[in-house]
């Protein structure tokens, strides 16, 4: 190990903060990425964990990791590779030492590496040797030893104190970022407010990692990233789901309706339904409903009133909303469904992040029934997209998907907070009574959108519901009106074309590679395109965020590059489904199904290699 | 509970006669139903326009559509939440919710007990015929055991739900049964679940003429009905029979059937009924009374005040709004941390 005091000034660095399910990284993640965003780097991030909420301790498999990626630089990804890894036992080196960067810093507590720990991480010797990590700067640290020494005093009960060591290692790792305490010591005073005894504890210990870190400085590197050059206004962090259901939040102000949630607890969709609980202030109603379905149709039925309605799920109960989101195509009410998708098929990977409920979206459905698929490309995204398909939803009158994924749910990034003021306007086309009688399915001759009638307003009494109806709101039965009702409720998601923003390509309008994601893939897309345009390849990049209808300019953004690549993480929904509807060009895919985001050098690996065939 | 306004509204059933040609078989308890929800309506001071029929599928559930009201016509077992919906978003409505046997304890069983237990303020009228019709001819959750249908030709081996216990299990706070053609009785029964505020749970003695006919004769003809069922009305004596010599009395926790001036007992011996009483015992045993021991019991047989769901929503976004200093979307984006570059 080095000997001298070193700084090493860079561009960007990945932290990732790893250990067992209950040893709190995800707080010591959060606490330093949004001391790191305050300072005025730009950030991502990305938890991974498991999906039990105690898996067994010390095994590999109840690892939980959060990973941060600052930069001076605009940060787009969470990053491949961590440049710094907090690892609280052997269980978290195992599991990362695959994804840690070329003279990467362990910090590792010590007193957790004994036989047995060794052992159940499945390690059978020295793991740094054994993982061949011995060319890393290795901090190893008695945390455990360390905290019980600073708190021998403390009249909290052991348990307690052990739970304190994610604070060690954090004020550690500020240490070695030079950075501030003040907001981790603010959120513990607001946290442990009403336990001063475990306030105490946690500052204490903090502050006894970041001069612990002090003392032993000689043997480690420590890194300066200057803060980022970005946009003027006011910033605030935000995860995936937050920005959803406050875009959703936003819609509702804007379109001045009143916002209804129905919804029932799945990971990773849970944190929407619970910000909207939060928000009786602004009047969002919630219902936690008694099954997924329950959460659709009170939705549906709450639509019918006059409300903006949401439910919000993840992949299985998306599948059993099917039924009733056919209902919202058949009775043509405005409906948002948020799918945040996760590994499947089945309970498949419930924490993992995976795009391929995308056919699903498009068609898992009996019947012919469109509805307006979307996706959202970062967390941050989410507040537009999700406000765009409340807009589309009520304006055209229909249901609209909006896909995101675990990967942007959890994952946070900073954020310049818009004003109300900027966000577009949203008209509901109420029906209003005249002399002649509402007829329910009458349209809008452009947008084909039919008129919105709710109960309480009189002289405009009607049924809907999902039996076939005339013009006239009848049930009928007529082949050729069943064949007219199918094409204009398809023609009507179709024209929703005319509201989606042409395809912004990435580079040059003509090369010989375009690189094409959907949705998160956005990320990872950009960064590997852009660094790989320094690099003097001829490559632009698009991700689209409108999958039905798509964009206007697709075909002639295709038109402009010799091959055609779509990176997504499933088997190749998107490519399919672009084969399907712009026939004339070659798709290649790239695609990943492990449970995880792509890596930025994965994409451009591939991306040479198709550059380089002929 | 939907408010009654003070302007009056002179309707008649009529007025809630939909354009739409009623599609019931002739002879349907079905035609009953609905007729006497018309002449309810008209009775009630609501505007018009507050009231929504939602339904879920099965030949109940067509009766949205033949009300000239606002009206849904939903999925299969879903009324109550399409219900609920629409409740929580506007509580100023009425809102009814017409089901059967199947569609509310088959597949919406799920979604009938929730609704119960929650309270919220919808009324729902639930056609008890005890057989899948549209279907032509399946058991449903009602069915007598040992019934003979298409999907159970040696007779069905499934013990049928009792829709009143059901109700009480699930903390329901009003539960009433009527007969389709017992327009007086339906009529006092539809107009006090209008009036109650809460989940109102009415069960009616459906007959269907073509799958399932003469499942209830025995507490529907003429001849026999008056021995075979007890009308409950709150307050009054629980004396029944043909010449009102019947009465109930609880023995031993049980309850008996009597003979008023036999063995001694006189009427003040037999049951008054307290529809109000909270404690569900006494209203689970009338519920659940069946032949030949028991008669059926008819009319509201338990209905107590409670606090609704959608009362405690209003009442804790009314809190919250209080306290909070987020008053726009603007305040929310810029509460907790945030910085200025």
């Amino acid at each position: 190990m080095e000997k001298r005091l070193k700084v090493i000034e860079k561009d960007d660095v990945v932290i990732r903060f790893s250990g067992d399910s209950g040893d709190g990284m995800q707080l010591t993640g959060t606490l330093f990425s949004t001391t790191s965003a305050l300072f005025g780097h730009d950030i991502s991030t990305f938890p991974d964990y498991p999906s039990e909420i105690r898996a067994p301790q010390g095994t590999v498999g109840g690892v939980s990791g959060f990973q941060v990626h600052i930069g001076h630089k605009q940060v787009n990804t969470p990053g491949d590779y961590a440049d710094v890894l907090v690892a609280m036992n052997p269980a978290a080196v195992r599991a990362n030492a695959r994804y840690l960067a070329k003279g990467s810093t362990i910090i590792y507590d010590s007193d957790s590496f004994t036989e047995k720990q060794i052992l159940r991480a499945g390690y059978k010797s020295d793991p740094f040797i054994e993982d061949k990590l011995d060319g890393m700067h290795l901090i190893a640290a008695p945390i455990t030893t360390l905290v019980k020494e600073a708190l021998k005093n403390s009249e909290l009960d052991p348990k307690s104190i052990l739970r304190t060591k994610n604070m060690f290692a954090l004020g550690m790792v500020y240490w070695l970022f030079d950075s501030k305490l003040k907001y981790t010591e603010d959120f513990i005073e607001d946290k442990f407010g009403k336990k001063p005894l475990m306030a105490e504890a946690n500052s204490k210990v903090l502050r006894a990692g970041y001069y612990y870190a002090e003392t032993i400085q000689a043997i480690a590197p420590s890194y300066r990233v200057s803060p980022a050059n970005i946009e003027k206004g006011i910033y605030r962090n935000i995860n995936g789901n937050q920005a959803t259901a406050w875009g959703l939040l936003a819609a509702a102000e804007k379109a001045g309706l009143k916002l209804f949630i129905g919804s029932y607890p799945i990971t990773p969709a849970t944190g929407i339904l619970e910000e909207m609980a939060l928000r009786k202030d602004l009047g969002a109603k919630s219902l936690q409903a008694e099954d997924e379905i329950a959460g659709i149709c009170s939705a549906i039925g709450a639509s019918f009133a006059g409300s903006l309605a949401v439910t919000s799920t993840s992949g299985p109960g998306f599948a059993l909303k099917s039924e009733a989101l056919n209902l919202a195509v058949m009775t043509e009410l405005p409906l948002v469904v948020i799918n945040v998708q996760r590994g499947g098929p089945s309970t498949g990977l419930p924490t993992k992040t995976e795009q391929a409920d995308l056919w699903q979206a498009l068609y898992g459905r009996n019947g012919e029934s469109p509805v307006v698929v979307m996706a959202a490309g970062t967390p941050s995204d989410c507040f537009y997209y999700a406000f765009k398909a409340a807009k589309i939803a009520v304006e055209y009158m229909t249901p609209v998907v909006l896909l995101t994924d675990s990967y942007l749910a959890n994952g946070s990034e900073p954020w310049r907070i818009p004003s109300m003021s900027d966000m577009p306007s949203i008209k509901v086309p109420w029906a209003e009574k005249t002399d002649t009688a509402y007829l329910p399915y009458d349209r809008d001759p452009v947008k084909h959108s039919r008129k919105w009638a709710v109960p309480g307003m009189e002289g405009l009494e009607h049924r809907v519901g999902g039996l076939e109806k005339t013009v006239r709101g009848s049930v009928s039965y007529t082949p050729e009106n069943h064949e007219y009702m199918v094409k204009i409720r398809d023609a009507k998601v179709e024209a929703v074309a005319a509201d989606v923003p042409d395809l912004k390509v990435i580079g040059s309008k003509t090369g010989d590679l375009l690189v094409i994601g959907w949705g998160s893939s956005h990320g990872h897309v950009v960064t590997a395109v852009t660094e790989l345009q320094e690099e003097g390849y001829n490559v632009s990049a698009v991700n689209f965020n409108y999958i039905r209808p798509l964009p206007n300019n697709t075909a002639q953004v295709f038109e402009g590059f010799k091959k055609l690549v779509v990176c997504e993480l499933n088997l190749g929904q998107f490519a399919n489904y672009l084969r399907i509807k712009h026939q004339k060009y070659t798709y290649h895919q790239y695609n990943k199904v492990q449970g995880l985001p792509f890596t930025v050098r994965e994409i451009k690996d591939y991306c040479i290699i198709m550059l380089e065939e002929k | 509970m939907a408010e009654t306004t003070t302007h009056e509204n002179h309707y008649v059933a009529k007025d809630f006669k939909s354009d739409q040609e009623v599609r019931w078989c002739p002879g349907c308890g079905d035609h009953g139903i609905l007729t006497s929800l018309q002449k309810t309506l008209a009775e009630l001071d609501i505007p018009k326009e507050k009231y929504v029929f939602v339904s879920g599928i099965g030949c109940s559930s067509r009766l949205p559509y033949y009300m000239n009201t606002y009206g849904f016509h939903g999925i299969h077992g879903r009324a109550a939440p399409i219900a609920t919906g629409i409740k929580i978003a506007n509580p100023d409505l009425m809102v009814w919710m017409m089901t059967g046997d199947g569609d509310a304890l088959a597949i919406g069983g799920n979604h009938f007990i929730h609704a119960i237990r929650r309270n919220i303020d919808i009324k729902i009228i639930l056609f008890n015929n005890e057989i899948y019709g549209l279907t032509k001819g399946q058991y449903s959750p009602t069915s007598k055991k040992g019934l003979v249908t298409k999907t159970s030709p040696y007779g069905t081996i499934e013990e049928p739900f009792k829709i009143g216990e059901l109700t009480i299990g699930a903390s329901g706070r009003f539960f009433a049964r009527t007969v389709d053609y017992n327009l007086q009785l339906s009529n006092e029964v539809y107009k006090e679940a209008a009036l109650f505020n809460g989940t109102a749970m009415v069960e009616v003695i459906q007959n269907c003429v073509i799958f399932n006919d003469g499942a209830h004769d025995l507490i529907t003809n003429k001849e026999t009905r008056d021995d075979n069922t007890i009308v409950l009305r709150h307050g009054e004596p629980m004396i029944f029979g043909k010449n009102r010599d019947k009465g109930l009395i609880l023995e031993n926790l049980k309850l008996k059937v009597i003979k008023i001036g036999e063995n001694g007992i006189t009427e003040k011996d037999v049951l008054v009924h307290d529809a109000h009483e909270p404690n569900p015992g006494i209203h689970y045993r009338l519920a659940g009374m069946h032949l030949p021991e028991y008669p059926a019991a008819l009319g509201v047989i338990r209905s107590i005040k409670d606090h609704t769901y959608d009362e405690a929503m209003r009442d804790q976004h009314v809190k919250v709004q209080e306290a909070s200093k987020i008053k726009s979307v603007d305040e929310l984006l810029r509460s907790g941390a945030t910085w200025k570059k």
